[in-house]
């Protein structure tokens, strides 16, 4: 390796230390990220943690209270183990909220950039669309698409996908017709830079602060959403486990047994609350402008 | 002299106003402009006379609306964008503002290789030499190539700028006001790199700005632009001797003489008011309503042209320079007064 070629690397190992380090000296960006691995680590070893099967009810155990012997967060209605089944909801929760996110990131982004930098007919046809549908509030249009496409988990991500699409087609186009004027977006013109390098490279790259912090609120919100969907009965299906569909057979029992009400709320609180902190912490590391 | 580098033959930009209030902005108003090789042209103005405009006209960040526009001979004036990434090469721009004028995401590396990437005149190992080089040009230390823009300075900025528009080795330079964001100490050694530089690589630039003595220092010939027209162009040394135009006139008498003694003894001529609009510009000539020594109705009714007053290429727009080349002093009008007089 040349000199050169070792300089390059030593400045690129010391720009990862330094946003590392920058990251861990903020306590709850800390505790946001071993939050969300420790949720995401939940999520995929679920089946090979869970004490019991989450659909096998057994009815001569039903309503054990937390800590009762074999059942740590007690039964259910049916007699099914809370635990196994909160295990088994993350994955609902964790998909539905990352899938749906992404999803509205990529398509929203995409046409905000389009609207953004092309302007003209293009922009007011996707700026009135977007307006249509920020005029239903959120859960609304989500209830309704996933009541139209049918019920299944799938479909409550396409749902929720679509509802969030307008806020990021918003933000990215606003980001867009700032920075396009900005004398390096000029200078990339002025040098021949084809559309797709002043839009990824110029353009992108330079809104991605706040459509991060959008992101880091959108996955909560998502995970709630799917938690609602689900509770009303279109989104996940039972036997399938899900934090909302957990909520929505306690309601029923919310006077005699109050825990289990309490058990996955708990659970949505704190994976919301993870992202939310994670995103925080983020947003502040990856703006190379922010103070140490 | 060879060929020009630049032709720029009556250039237009209209700006067209919302449709309610009709009109349209004529913020260049026929400008023509030659620029030959290795010439440095000024081009000056106070705020709002088109100086800018013109400059993103040549590199066709704005559409012209009339007029030609020749780069080597080349007509480029309607030339598609894709067409116009082969003369990428030879026009470079440096801009104003050193804070916006690089990507903030990028280290300064990448902002200088950008060009000779898009253009593949480089890569790899050849690249980073190249890079190494043009740093070492504009007078940047190599380990700023892997810092961020907000790391530098606004004079490393514009050096880093500067390095970047010198990477695809242009033949023209369009230089809009790249100082005048700077502190003056600064403002000296970019305009000292950016002399030494174009003495070493030889290219033609246009230097757009509104300071006279930045322009007196770097320039072969001046230009001076009153809305959205050029009213006077000369070889330097004749412009700061001996301005025809009395708006030149007005403009150099409101410069600062870095000598006191000289500076408290000088005439001013004080204009009255802004700078009309270009919306709707004065009839005839557009500076008679400013003009200390206009004589009514003749320069308001007939626009004068620009003709050349003395034989030796002394171009002047202005009806009351006699043929033999004799300016009006506006020294002598009455409006003017002694620059320490009220004070």
């Amino acid at each position: 390796m040349t000199t050169a070629a070792i300089a390059v690397d030593h400045a690129r190992a010391s720009r990862a230390r330094r946003l590392f380090r920058r990251f861990a000296s903020r306590p709850p960006a800390v505790v946001g990220l071993v939050g969300v691995i420790l949720v995401v680590l939940i999520a995929i070893f679920a089946p090979l943690i869970s004490p019991y099967d989450p659909a096998q009810g057994d009815y001569n155990h039903v309503f054990l209270t937390p800590f009762s012997a074999g059942h740590v967060l007690g039964t259910d209605d049916l007699g099914r183990d809370v635990l196994s089944r909160i295990l088994q909801g993350s994955r609902s929760s964790l998909s539905a909220g990352l899938a749906a996110t992404l999803l509205a990131v990529v398509v929203g982004v995409s046409f905000g950039l389009l609207a953004g930098y092309y302007r003209g007919a293009l922009d007011t046809i996707i700026m009135r669309a977007t307006d249509v549908m920020l005029a239903f509030p959120f859960l609304v249009l989500a209830v309704g698409l996933a009541a139209i496409l049918g019920p299944s988990l799938n479909n409550a991500i396409l749902a929720l996908a679509i509802s969030s699409v307008p806020g990021y087609v918003r933000i990215t186009r606003a980001e867009v017709l700032g920075l396009r004027e900005q004398d390096y977006v000029q200078a990339a013109i002025v040098n021949g830079a084809p559309d797709r390098v002043i839009l990824f490279r110029h353009i992108l790259r330079n809104c991605v602060s706040p459509l991060v912090v959008q992101a880091s609120v959108t996955i909560p919100t998502m995970i709630i959403g799917e938690a609602a969907l689900s509770f009303l009965g279109i989104g996940v299906q039972p036997p399938t486990a899900s934090w909302g569909i957990m909520l929505s057979s306690a309601q029923g029992y919310i006077s005699q047994a109050p825990w289990y009400a309490l058990i996955p709320g708990v659970a949505i609180a704190i994976t919301a609350l993870s992202f939310n902190l994670l995103g925080d912490g983020l947003r502040d590391i990856l703006d190379p402008r922010a103070t140490k | 002299m060879s060929e020009n580098v630049l032709e720029v033959r009556q250039l237009k930009k209209y700006f067209s106003l919302p449709r309610s209030s009709g009109g349209s902005v004529r913020a260049v108003d026929g400008v023509d402009l030659t620029i030959g090789q290795g010439e440095v042209v000024g081009l000056v103005g106070e705020s709002g006379s088109g100086k800018s405009t013109v400059g993103k006209c040549i590199v066709r960040l704005l559409e012209p609306t009339e007029g030609t526009i020749r780069l080597h001979g080349r007509d480029i004036t309607t030339a598609s964008r894709r067409q116009l990434r082969g003369v990428r090469t030879e026009m470079q721009m440096v801009f104003q503002d050193p804070y916006s004028t690089l990507n903030p995401r990028m280290t300064i590396g990448d902002i200088v290789a950008e060009p000779m990437q898009l253009h593949r005149l480089a890569r790899g190992r050849e690249l980073d030499t190249k890079v190494a080089g043009l740093l070492d040009k504009v007078g940047l230390a190599s380990h700023l190539r892997h810092r961020y823009p907000h790391e530098l300075s606004g004079g490393q900025r514009q050096r880093a700028g500067l390095a970047r528009s010198l990477s695809v080795e242009p033949s023209l330079l369009v230089a809009d006001e790249p100082v005048s964001a700077l502190d003056v100490s600064v403002q000296a050694a970019v305009l000292n790199l950016l002399m030494d530089l174009q003495r070493d690589m030889g290219f033609s630039c246009l230097f757009i700005g509104h300071d006279l003595a930045t322009v007196e220092f770097l320039c072969d010939r001046v230009a001076v632009m009153y809305l959205g027209r050029i009213v006077e162009e000369v070889n330097t040394t004749d412009l700061f001797r001996a301005p025809k135009h009395p708006y030149t006139q007005s403009l150099l008498s409101a410069a600062v003489v870095p000598d006191p003694k000289l500076q408290r003894t000088r005439q001013r001529i004080v204009l009255q008011g802004d700078i009309p609009s270009p919306i709707n510009p004065p009839t005839g000539c557009t500076f008679h309503t400013r003009c200390p020594v206009a004589q009514l109705p003749l320069c308001s009714d007939t626009s004068p042209t620009l003709t050349d007053v003395t034989g030796r290429s002394h171009l002047a727009s202005c009806h009351l320079i006699t043929a033999d080349g004799t300016a009006p002093d506006v020294t002598l009008s009455q409006t003017t007064e002694n620059a320490w007089s009220k004070t």
